[in-house]
């Protein structure tokens, strides 16, 4: 929860809301982009962020994402990450 | 060899140990006289752990791990009032995974699913939102738990819930602040520091300033750091350097993500939504002060202690720790984790019985993980 995991802006979803979908390690999910929008949402498309509990948090360039997910991976964290985005999208898929 | 494999850059790797071993031998520190730097981030724990740099290290160095864990200074008291909320059958409670098995007084969040409660572990506030959206006729409940890394998140969808006019969705907030524990150990005449790792992603939100105190009114140094070891090991010899050229300042090792000033947006997000409480408890250091965070009355309807009058300040009776159990004396770096008399036997990461062993932030659980105090010095 702390640490966050790299993440690649695929497409803006929901402009009013300002969220975006975005690819973590394969796995894609919606996230928030407020914090690292400034200008057009549209510029974000392509750019690669450290995403916070659902919440792109700073923006990072493609080797950092790289180094940091490869560190998180080693700390068993980025699995724990993915497996909590995918049981969410799980719970809530059931919900509904 | 361990070692080579696990670094991305080897040879930068053991360019920077020598340096660090140089400088402790400088400065003069020993095993009997170290030199003694908290990380103050769990994640920092994990890596120093992971990557075994506190056997790669000099004797003369002393890692002490800091209060950085959100789940691991969350008392008692916080969790029954979880509990409690959770148990009403109109709620949703709404979490992250880490909160789950966290010991409460009576049960933890877990046994209380297990019994029957409707808990859903949420990997985003944006979820609890979208349950809130689906399930006009239930209450949801978002634990808001975590440092400044998580403190936005909520602050966010707390500003969303209100544009939305969400009339069932409310956040149960115990987000909690980095610099006030710093003050408050640095004021704890029991406890001796010589410098910080300052935590990189909390200072990626509020920037590097609000530590200026610790050079300042302290005299200590602090240099905030990334997570790749390579990073830590650079931020170590940093703060080093400051100690043995007598200088005490604020230095940003990680600038390629966090910047001076911090995040614009995050940080009018959270003076928006959030004001400092008079004081918070913390799991094994007790009460400190304008450490904590509560709602402010303009998002009242948000807010799930007003909502259900449950939460901080309604019941201040503290919830004593179960017996044996060492967390302060871990917490505040007096007693290694071996050192608990609960260690590997009553309190596991199965079973845990302080918060320290149940996420992998915790100074307990990562010593149990990688058998930190057993294992031989690595080559
Ligand atoms: S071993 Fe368990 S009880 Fe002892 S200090 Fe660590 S978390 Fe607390």
């Amino acid at each position: 929860m702390c640490l966050g995991i790299p993440g690649q802006i695929i497409e803006i979803s929901d402009a009013e809301r300002k969220l975006a979908t975005v690819d973590v390690s394969g796995v894609r999910r919606e996230v928030n982009v407020a914090c690292i929008a400034d200008g057009p949402l549209d510029n974000l498309i392509g750019v690669w962020a450290l995403i916070h509990v659902g919440f792109a948090m700073s923006r990072i360039n493609e080797e950092e994402a790289a180094k940091t997910l490869e560190v998180l991976k080693m700390l068993g964290e980025a699995q724990d990450e993915i497996e909590a985005m995918r049981a969410s999208q799980a719970m809530m898929e059931r919900a509904s | 060899m361990k070692f080579a494999d696990e670094f991305r850059d080897p040879a930068a790797a053991r360019g920077v140990l020598a340096a660090i071993a140089g400088v402790t031998a400088e400065i003069g520190a020993t095993a009997d006289a170290p030199i003694r730097i908290m990380e103050i981030c769990g994640g920092h724990t994990h890596a120093i752990f992971r990557y075994g740099l506190d056997k790669l290290t000099p004797p003369g160095l002393e890692f002490i791990h800091g209060p950085g864990c959100p789940v691991c200074v969350l008392p008692m008291g916080r969790v029954d009032e979880c509990v409690a909320l959770a148990e009403r059958p109109e709620v949703i409670f709404t979490t992250f995974g880490d909160a789950m098995r966290v010991p409460g007084t009576r049960k933890s969040l877990m046994q209380a699913k297990a019994e029957g409660c409707d808990i859903r572990m949420v990997y985003s506030p944006l979820d609890a939102l979208e349950l809130a959206r689906r399930n006009p006729d239930r209450e949801i409940v978002f634990f808001g738990l975590g440092f400044e890394t998580t403190t936005p998140s909520t602050a966010l969808s707390i500003q969303q819930a209100a544009a939305e006019g969400l009339a069932n969705f409310s956040v149960f907030c115990n987000h909690i602040t980095v610099p006030p524990p710093i003050r408050a150990l640095l004021d704890d005449p029991r406890m001796v520091l010589d410098g910080f790792v300052g935590p990189g992603h909390v200072s990626m939100v509020i920037g590097t300033r609000p530590y200026d105190f610790i050079a300042r009114d302290y005299g200590k140094p602090i240099v905030v750091a990334g997570f790749e070891p390579l990073d830590l090991l650079q931020s170590v010899l940093m703060v080093l350097e400051q100690i043995r050229d007598g200088r005490a300042e604020v230095e940003n090792q990680y600038a390629r993500v966090v910047p001076d000033e911090g995040n614009p947006v995050s940080i009018a997000a959270c003076a928006d939504v959030y004001e400092p409480r008079p004081s918070f408890e913390w799991r094994g250091l007790g009460e400190i002060d304008l450490s904590g965070l509560r709602i402010r009355e303009r998002y009242a309807g948000f807010d799930a202690e007003r909502r259900f009058a449950i939460g901080y300040g309604a019941a201040r009776a503290a919830v004593p720790e179960p017996e044996g159990c060492a967390c302060g004396e871990v917490m505040t770096g007096r007693i290694k984790p071996r050192q608990c008399p609960q260690f590997g036997t009553g309190c596991t990461p199965e079973m845990p019985l302080g918060a320290l062993m149940v996420s992998s932030e915790g100074a307990c659980a990562a010593y149990y993980q990688y058998g930190g105090g057993q294992l031989e010095p690595a080559g």
